[in-house]
């Protein structure tokens, strides 16, 4: 071989390697993103059950209750309240009248079931999408995106 | 006083840092006066940021609550550790702790960097200085931690109750070392475009710094992965989460130079690669500041934070990465490389490894932030989790992980391959053998998991087998191969360990993913439970107090299979008295690498708990193995070749030594 068909393969391998990663990464984009869904949003679109899904909004207060190791609560955005169950031990965060995001799929009934529910390191925080979610239907008058709402602790270093 | 004195030291360092970077980029060509001036300034730096810094923490020792920051994030009722930490568990503290590592870093430059040519020493520490100036100015305008309150406050707020734990004691620091310290590796790549002195000196005056920063942000990755593990009670230790993504991309990058910069020192080749990588590797790391500053992305870890400062830290970003780029895309096209080589060989390699890996730090930026792009240009909201990740990034590093035995085993410039795959025999049989017996003891799983263990063995046997050749072990006598093994240069020890510590991960995290077992239950006192061989009994609850909170504490006696005693476990539902946030601790007992992870839930009936149980098999060489490849850098800086910084090529030594 002479220097230039070398160098040709070489690049021609690296081409090869870059573009089969592009593909990969653009069709693991397109079956893996999860969307982020409000209880309103869902009832106005018409989410498939079965399909993988974030919901967020306010735990619904007086809406938790324990049975053996299920879990069940409402989802609600001010305007529709969506029933979610989740079996496991809820994040020490989880409260009645604060905000939540959950992990899962509806089921064919409408209802929703959680494979993982996120609640954050400090009670003062409300996810993003939460902050956005409430301040459209009105629930919520905080100012910015998910900032702390008050006194309260601040940023840190993350576990 | 003390806290006016530490603000004012801070105001010093800032001027001091700003004198520095003018004087040095305008002199720079003036030798040795302007040398000792910008070396002066990054020590006295250092002690004025040092000072500063001390007030602060003396401030928290003390329980000053005239200072706002210490009312905010302490309480006098805290243990003493933990008011230690909580200077920095907070966004004001942590910015002013990555302050004093820029200036710690840069009075090392300073004081290490004697054999170092007066222009290169200049433009280094100029540009240190320049960052210093930014990031203090920072802290003073946006974020001071030195602001008082009149009248003060009788107490504190207290740490967010997540952060009391030596895991801050030990993590942010770390990470700090590493993020920082690629900052150095940037000015130098900064200062080699500016002088135009791109040389395999340069690499080899870089390398301790590269191998250092490398080997604490490996460290710190690996502290907050299993600080998370242990302290969120959710019993993953990676979730792909952004603030985990933003750490990590540094970490993928800066393997990729470390590697690249072997090419450059040994061979004098792939020069304009090396410099991008400098440059994009801290680039990443104030990225990284960023997304996790601003709280712009959803995270597990998220903490509130204040979108303003994002910005400020966004404008800092785009100034420096652009005129970072801007000046390489001005001076790149003047570098030729030298060193040519035939694509079979140890530059080959390393090219190869680069490749995957500054592919895998794309696709994993690309996951990070598409979600961001996507909002702002549909404003559809989504997340972009685990499975993109596993997916892509497991792809790429199936091959790489595959090819690492070779690399050391081939030459410089042009190797035979069919040499170096008669080399390695031995290693896949020995590879073969043990991952049979391995998968025989499992009762041979039908699924993906043993490739994943086979690969992982393979890297760790890869590593042996590379030091045993090298000591010609078994083709001659056994006292010689052992002089061999004596006289072998640090750094092929370090290439080994590191190796060996991916291996080690490797096996731990298939391990752990694919074999562990998961059980959430309902058990009343006196209930017993089997976990994959352990039988956990659940004796029952009492209420403690802590120094600073309340808890019930479960008691779990967990009967292990084979010759493991009969121990006890306790796991806590904490609230803290202060801020009434409640957390939970988990109970972990560890069988060797194995560990039975106890999670106490809520009560439901009299007495009666949900309980979450996890066996882990493995799941300790997960941190083990990033241990081993911090201790193989660590082992490589102490190499009196770079110690000292003698000159070597690869012609020098004879059977090319890599770190």
């Amino acid at each position: 071989m002479t220097r230039k068909q070398k160098r040709l393969s070489v690049i021609g391998g690296l081409a090869v390697v870059l573009a089969l990663s592009a593909t990969l990464v653009l069709t693991a984009l397109r079956d893996q993103v999860v969307f982020f869904y409000s209880p309103s949003e869902i009832a106005e679109q018409g989410v498939e059950p079965g399909v993988a899904i974030r919901i967020g909004g306010l735990v619904a207060d007086g809406s938790w209750s324990l049975d053996g190791e299920v879990n069940a609560f409402t989802v609600t955005d001010g305007q529709t309240a969506i029933p979610a169950r989740y079996e496991g031990i809820l994040p020490d965060l989880f409260r009645e009248g604060q905000g939540v995001v959950a992990e899962g799929a509806l089921l064919p009934d409408g209802s929703f079931l959680a494979s993982n529910v996120l609640a954050k390191h400090d009670e003062n925080y409300l996810p993003r999408e939460v902050a956005d979610t409430l301040r459209t239907q009105g629930v919520w008058q905080g100012e910015g995106d998910g900032e702390s709402v008050g006194y309260g602790p601040d940023g840190g270093s993350q576990p | 006083m003390i806290v006016e004195l530490g603000h004012f030291a801070l105001v010093l360092a800032c001027v001091l840092a700003l004198a520095q970077a003018a004087v040095g980029f305008v002199y720079w060509r003036d030798g040795g006066a302007t040398a000792r001036f910008v070396s002066h300034a990054a020590v006295m730096q250092f002690l004025l940021v040092g000072l500063a810094f001390a007030a602060l923490v003396h401030a928290f020792m003390v329980s000053d609550f005239s200072v706002q920051l210490a009312v905010e994030h302490s309480h006098s009722l805290q243990p003493a550790l933990y008011k230690f930490t909580s200077v920095w568990g907070n966004h004001e503290g942590s910015m002013l702790l990555f302050v004093l590592i820029l200036v710690l870093f840069g009075a090392a430059v300073a004081s290490r960097g004697r054999s170092l040519p007066h222009d290169l020493r200049t433009l280094v520490l100029s540009c240190q200085g320049l960052m210093v100036a930014a990031f203090s100015a920072f802290v003073l305008f946006t974020s001071n931690p030195f602001w008082r309150l009149d009248p003060a406050p009788r107490d504190g707020t207290e740490l967010n109750p997540v952060l009391q734990d030596i895991g801050l004691a030990i993590h942010p620091p770390m990470l700090y070392l590493g993020y920082v310290g690629f900052s150095i590796c940037f000015s130098f790549a900064i200062a080699a475009l500016i002088s135009g002195r791109i040389d395999g000196a340069w690499a080899r005056w870089v390398r301790p710094w590269t191998l250092a920063s490398w080997a604490f942000l490996t460290l710190g990755i690996a502290m907050g992965s299993y600080w998370a593990y242990y302290e969120l009670g959710w019993g993953g230790w990676w979730f792909w989460d952004p603030v985990e993504n933003a750490s990590f991309l540094p970490w993928l990058s800066g393997t990729a130079l470390l590697h690249s910069a072997i090419v450059m020192e040994k061979r004098n080749a792939l020069k304009i690669w090396t410099i991008f990588l400098a440059i994009i590797t801290f680039s990443l790391s104030l990225l990284g500041t960023f997304l996790v500053r601003s709280g712009i992305l959803t995270s597990v870890h998220s903490f509130a934070s204040d979108p303003t400062r994002g910005t400020v830290i966004l404008a800092m970003l785009a100034v420096l990465i652009g005129s970072a780029f801007a000046l390489f895309a001005l001076r790149a096209s003047a570098l030729r490389s030298g060193g040519l080589f035939a694509p079979v060989s140890r530059e080959g390699a390393l090219i190869l490894n680069n490749l995957f890996l500054s592919t895998a730090t794309a696709g994993v930026l690309v996951g990070t932030l598409y979600p961001l792009v996507l909002e702002s240009l549909t404003g559809a909201r989504i997340t972009v989790g685990a499975p993109f990740f596993d997916l892509t990034f497991g792809a790429l590093m199936v091959p790489l992980l595959l090819l690492i035995p070779f690399g050391p085993f081939l030459a410089w410039k042009r190797a035979d391959l069919v040499c170096v795959v008669q080399r390695l025999t031995g290693a896949l049989i020995a590879t073969a053998i043990i991952s049979i017996l391995v998968f025989a003891f499992m009762g041979f799983p039908m699924t993906l998991a043993p490739l994943g263990l086979a690969i992982g063995i393979w890297v760790m046997v890869g590593a042996v087998a590379e030091v045993a050749d090298r000591a010609n072990l078994g083709r001659v006598a056994p006292g010689e191969s052992w002089r061999r093994v004596r006289g072998m240069p640090r750094t092929v020890w370090s290439t080994a360990m590191a190796h060996f510590g991916v291996g080690v991960m490797v096996v731990g995290v298939v391990c752990a993913t694919a074999f562990e077992t998961e059980i959430v239950t309902s058990m009343q006192a006196g209930d017993q439970f089997e976990v994959a061989g352990y039988t956990v009994t659940y004796s029952g609850e009492r209420a403690i107090e802590g120094p600073n909170y309340a808890a019930d504490q479960g008691e779990f006696v967990v009967d292990a299979p084979w010759f493991w005693p009969t121990r006890t476990v306790t796991s806590e539902r904490r609230v803290y008295v202060v801020s009434q946030t409640p957390t939970t601790e988990a109970g972990i007992l560890t069988y060797g690498f194995t560990q039975v992870y106890v999670q106490f839930g809520e009560r439901f009936a009299e007495g009666g708990r949900v309980v979450r149980l996890w066996h882990k098999p493995n799941v300790v060489l997960i941190w083990l193995g990033a241990l081993i490849m911090a201790v193989g850098a660590f082992v490589s800086l102490t190499d009196r070749r770079i110690r000292i910084g003698a000159p070597r090529t690869a012609r020098g030594e004879q059977r090319g030594a890599s770190a």
